[in-house]
């Protein structure tokens, strides 16, 4: 395979081509079949409309998932794809980046997929920095299996499986990746394609592990979910959106802003403080990232989008392949030598 | 005084201690001794699944069984002709296994009245007339060890740990094995530690000369060498041969190897082994887990690498959703099993073949896989290279089950020429032209191997059920009938090499059937019916799924057929569904290999049966 460099350190190796694309060269052949309005539909378009800027060779990218509503998505995209099993999707692309540098490798998943069954498979997929870019489309409910509550439900929620209620503590997901020192972590809503867009673009260039959470409406069991966050002025006063080198201020001319208080982040009026207090978003600082990630309440109260931490580390894959690569160059693979070993005996007629 | 030569044609050796005594070091040792000197031997390791359980106890005892002869041997030997007893426990845990007028050499020195009493003992058995039957030679191993090795001014515990290589180094003496291998072997393995290193060798030579020079052994003995095939050989355990098995099928196909993996007893020396061998291409992935590591390879396999994942049957239960996945998008994928005794965690590292049936039905909906047993621990390459064929050509996931008894057990093993080695080359669909997911060989009915990378032949696979040919997703109720068919089909057309059927006077009524690791004691067995008149045939299968095509024709040959299992009838159970045959099972799980002279009785109590 062609390795090519194409100035995007995610994406080195991967083969790339002259030829335009359009978003329609990433639609397949299959019926769409999620249900009407579900949010899925929203980003699989901002998929295949930011793809072809990319300018790989289509045949160079996998989408891997595992099962729920989100992991239909390899099926809808005319690239390569795998629709796995529940909660191993990060395994089986940890497998197939591992063996192939020259793919840019997706996976989809979903709340309960990433968090419930496959939670150990992420949190390892993170720690080691494959370089793999998670989807993670958090609806907050279990949808293809008709609606019962999932690890990012609020507590208290009603649902079939919880008549009374969830008495469950949620994950904040963000929170969870940065805890396994994802070198990557972003978060952006179905609903804004440019936001998800940029997030997108700059896991797609990342080289390791990049988690991508998406706040997706689900409008059969959970509708409504992340509402508070489309209207428009509510997502004035909730929205904190961090760019890496930027103050962190939000809201209608930059009411609000964030501050730092005891060991973590505040939200204050912009006007109360000193504007040497605002805080500057550093990508590459982990204890900033977390103290943000835990701006972002259950209740939406606020919420921070944008990429939460980018920071360079060796990745797993580049790693394993580097041992194999100096191996090889250092010791023939003399299979008859290595059969014989060091103790031998023979037998004469 | 000059001590007596005798010939003996074989001889069982069993070292027993202390988990911390190094009595498998021992026992490899005198190993690779016979083996240099040209016997044929098979060892079987024996040891605690704690790693340090607490010192003295019965709990904590650690063996190492040796059998090495002047002829070809199938078994590491059901009883020792001679035990060595590093403490009280090490006596009680073996002495019932040493028979009447068996040599009996103690480590005199651990056995003060605490450590008496804390496996039970009322009165010391070296004091008492218990051990009468026995030839007794009492070594005060520790003290003489200590003293050898005064000069050297290491301390007393860390001269004291060198009894282990006093003990090699006199046993060596009695059987006039060569001694400069261990010399070299210690000094290489304790080069960063001089001292340790010299201490040991001065341990080993102290024991040596003990033998040489006391009169307390009035006979040494010989075995001579094994008139072997010729050839080339070394010794091997069963799980490098796995191992080597998996780095010699990534060179025969051309491919790379990825396993992943998750260290569990008794596999993960296969791990360890692979992960030295990366110059031949070969990755490998310690992973989160059981299921990370099956899916690890099977995202490999997908990628166009040979998949491979080890582990013992705890682990198989967590794999079995990604086999039946593999089994699902129909991708080459191997999957060792080195069984251990179940249930749950069951005996880790004690041996067991009770996986079969897991092998073959463990899991949902009609998911078949093919299965290789090897049947000695060097055999574990052939039988891994043929896995890898079948996995390879036909598209699918392989259970290899060995067994723990194969995988820590050794034999010489004559190295094969490269060269005489099957091609395991494979072609990768390329042609976008009428390409389809899930069209078939009609030969082989394997789909073609499209991996990501191949332009135009961009598709989707998955879990849910394929629609033939196109392999879109399809829940069409006659699609789904052809489907589960096609996949069965396809593992039944395997093709297998006929059983060979051992049967040397030709006029046998009674046909032995096994299967796996049994192969050593049930061939043992089967030639002292023999020569006690009885004719026996016997069968071992390798290819448990699909049998081989003659196997119905073989069973329907006999007037009685018995299968003896370490389960409770597994195969047995496969026969006589398959076959409609009244295969006779006899069984044992103890976490022990059969012993030759028990099945030596089950075997002419059959025979006599028929011929009365």
């Amino acid at each position: 395979m062609t390795a090519i460099d194409i100035g995007l350190p995610g994406l080195t190796g991967v083969p790339t081509t002259d030829e335009k694309q359009t978003a329609r060269d990433y639609k397949s052949d299959q019926e769409v079949r999620w249900c009407p309005g579900c949010g899925d539909y929203i980003v699989l378009n901002t998929m295949q409309s930011f793809l072809p800027s990319l300018g790989l060779k289509r045949e160079n990218i996998v989408f891997v998932s595992g099962i729920g509503c989100s992991s239909r998505f390899p099926y809808y995209m005319n690239t390569y794809g795998m629709h796995s099993i529940h909660g191993r999707a990060p395994a089986i692309a940890t497998g197939l980046a591992v063996a192939r540098p020259d793919l840019s490798v997706w996976v989809v998943t979903g709340d309960g997929d990433a968090l419930s069954i496959g939670g150990n498979h992420l949190i390892h997929t993170l720690r080691r920095n494959v370089n793999l870019k998670i989807l993670l489309f958090n609806n907050r409910i279990y949808g293809l299996t008709k609606g019962q509550y999932s690890p990012t439900s609020e507590p208290g929620k009603v649902t079939k499986s919880t008549p009374i209620g969830s008495v469950d503590h949620p994950f904040n997901p963000v929170s969870l990746a940065l805890g396994a020192e994802a070198s990557f972590v972003g978060r952006a809503l179905d609903s804004d394609k440019a936001g998800l867009t940029s997030v997108l673009r700059q896991a797609a260039e990342h080289r390791g592990s990049a988690l991508v959470e998406i706040y997706q409406n689900c409008p059969i069991f959970n509708d409504g979910a992340f509402d508070v966050l489309k209207d428009a002025d509510e997502a004035q006063r909730r929205i904190i959106h961090v760019v890496d080198g930027e103050p962190i201020r939000f809201g209608r001319e930059g009411e609000y802003c964030v501050v730092r208080e005891g060991f973590g982040l505040a939200v204050a009026k912009s006007a109360d403080v000193d504007a040497s207090d605002i805080v500057v978003h550093d990508a590459s600082d982990l204890n900033l990232s977390f103290a943000l990630s835990r701006l972002s309440t259950q209740d939406l109260t606020h919420t921070v989008t944008g990429v939460f931490r980018r920071a360079d580390r060796t990745t797993y894959d580049d790693g394993v392949r580097a041992q194999v690569d100096e191996a090889k160059a250092s010791k023939a693979a003399d299979l008859s030598k290595l059969l014989h070993g060091k103790d031998t005996w023979t037998v004469v007629g | 005084m000059s001590t007596e030569t005798r010939k003996l044609d074989r001889v069982v050796i069993r070292f027993a201690g202390d988990s911390g005594d190094g009595m498998q070091l021992t026992g490899d040792r005198f190993t690779s001794e016979a083996a240099a000197f040209g016997n044929d031997l098979a060892t079987q390791p024996n040891f605690p699944a704690e790693i340090r359980a607490p010192q003295g106890t019965l709990p904590g005892v650690s063996s190492f069984q040796l059998h090495f002869a002047d002829y070809d041997i199938l078994t590491p030997g059901d009883r020792p002709d001679v035990l060595v007893a590093m403490n009280p426990a090490a006596l009680k845990a073996n002495v019932v296994d040493l028979p009447d007028g068996g040599i009996l050499i103690v480590n005199t020195d651990e056995f003060s009245k605490r450590n008496l009493t804390k496996v039970g003992y009322d009165s010391n058995p070296l004091e008492d007339d218990s051990l009468e039957r026995f030839q007794v030679h009492k070594v005060a191993m520790a003290t003489l060890t200590i003293g050898a090795l005064e000069e050297t001014g290491l301390g007393k515990k860390d001269a004291e740990r060198a009894k282990n290589m006093f003990a090699l180094g006199l046993l060596s003496w009695m059987y006039h094995r060569p001694t400069e291998g261990t010399e070299r072997f210690l000094r290489e393995k304790f080069a960063k530690k001089p001292d340790i290193a010299e201490a040991n060798v001065l341990a080993f030579r102290a024991g040596f000369y003990y033998g040489e020079t006391t009169e307390a052994f009035a006979v040494t003995y010989e075995v001579a060498p094994a008139k072997l095939n010729v050839g080339t050989y070394r010794q091997i355990t069963g799980n490098t041969a796995t191992a080597y098995g998996i780095v010699a099928a990534g060179q025969l196909s051309k491919l790379p190897i990825v396993l992943g993996t998750y260290p569990i007893t008794p596999a993960s020396d296969i791990l360890h082994e692979l992960s030295k061998h990366k110059n031949f291409d070969i990755t490998t992935v310690q992973a989160e887990d059981e299921i990370a590591g099956i899916g690890i390879a099977l995202g490999a396999s997908y990628g166009g690498a040979i998949g491979v994942t080890s582990t013992s049957g705890p682990g198989i239960a967590l794999k079995s959703e990604t086999i039946g996945l593999g089994v699902m998008t129909e991708l080459p994928l191997l999957v060792i099993d080195v069984q251990r005794g179940g249930p749950s965690t069951g005996l880790p590292t004690k041996t067991e073949q009770a996986d079969l049936l897991q092998a073959m039905f463990g899991r949902n909906g009609e998911s078949p896989v093919p299965i290789v047993a090897p049947q000695s621990p060097s055999d574990c390459f052939d039988a891994v290279v043929d896995a890898t064929r079948i996995a390879l050509k036909y598209r699918t996931p392989v259970l290899f089950l060995s067994d723990g008894a194969i995988a820590n057990g050794s034999e010489p093993w004559m190295i094969p020429d490269v060269e005489t080695l099957p091609d395991l080359t494979v072609e990768f669909a390329t042609d976008p032209e009428n390409f389809q997911p899930y069209s078939r060989d009609p030969e082989t009915l394997a789909r073609p191997w499209a991996v990501p990378g191949t332009p135009g032949l961009q598709h989707r696979i998955g879990g849910l059920e394929k629609q033939d040919i196109t392999g879109n997703i399809s829940y069409d109720p006659e699609n789904h009938d052809k489907m589960v068919r096609l996949r069965q089909a396809k593992i039944d057309g395997i093709e297998v090499p006929d059983v060979v059927v051992e049967d040397p006077d030709g006029n046998a009524k009674v046909l032995v059937v096994g299967w796996g690791s049994s192969y050593g004691p049930i061939g043992a067995a089967a030639r002292r019916v023999r020569k006690l008149g009885l004719p026996v045939a016997h069968a071992h299968l390798r290819h448990l799924n699909p049998f081989p095509k003659n196997l119905g024709d073989v069973l329907k040959s006999y007037e009685k057929v018995i299968v003896p299992e370490m389960n409770l009838g597994q195969l047995a159970l496969l026969l006589r569904a398959k076959y409609l045959v009244d295969a006779v099972s006899y069984t044992k799980v103890q976490g022990l290999p059969f012993k030759a002279e028990e099945l030596q009785d089950v075997l002419a109590d059959v025979i006599k049966g028929v011929s009365a």
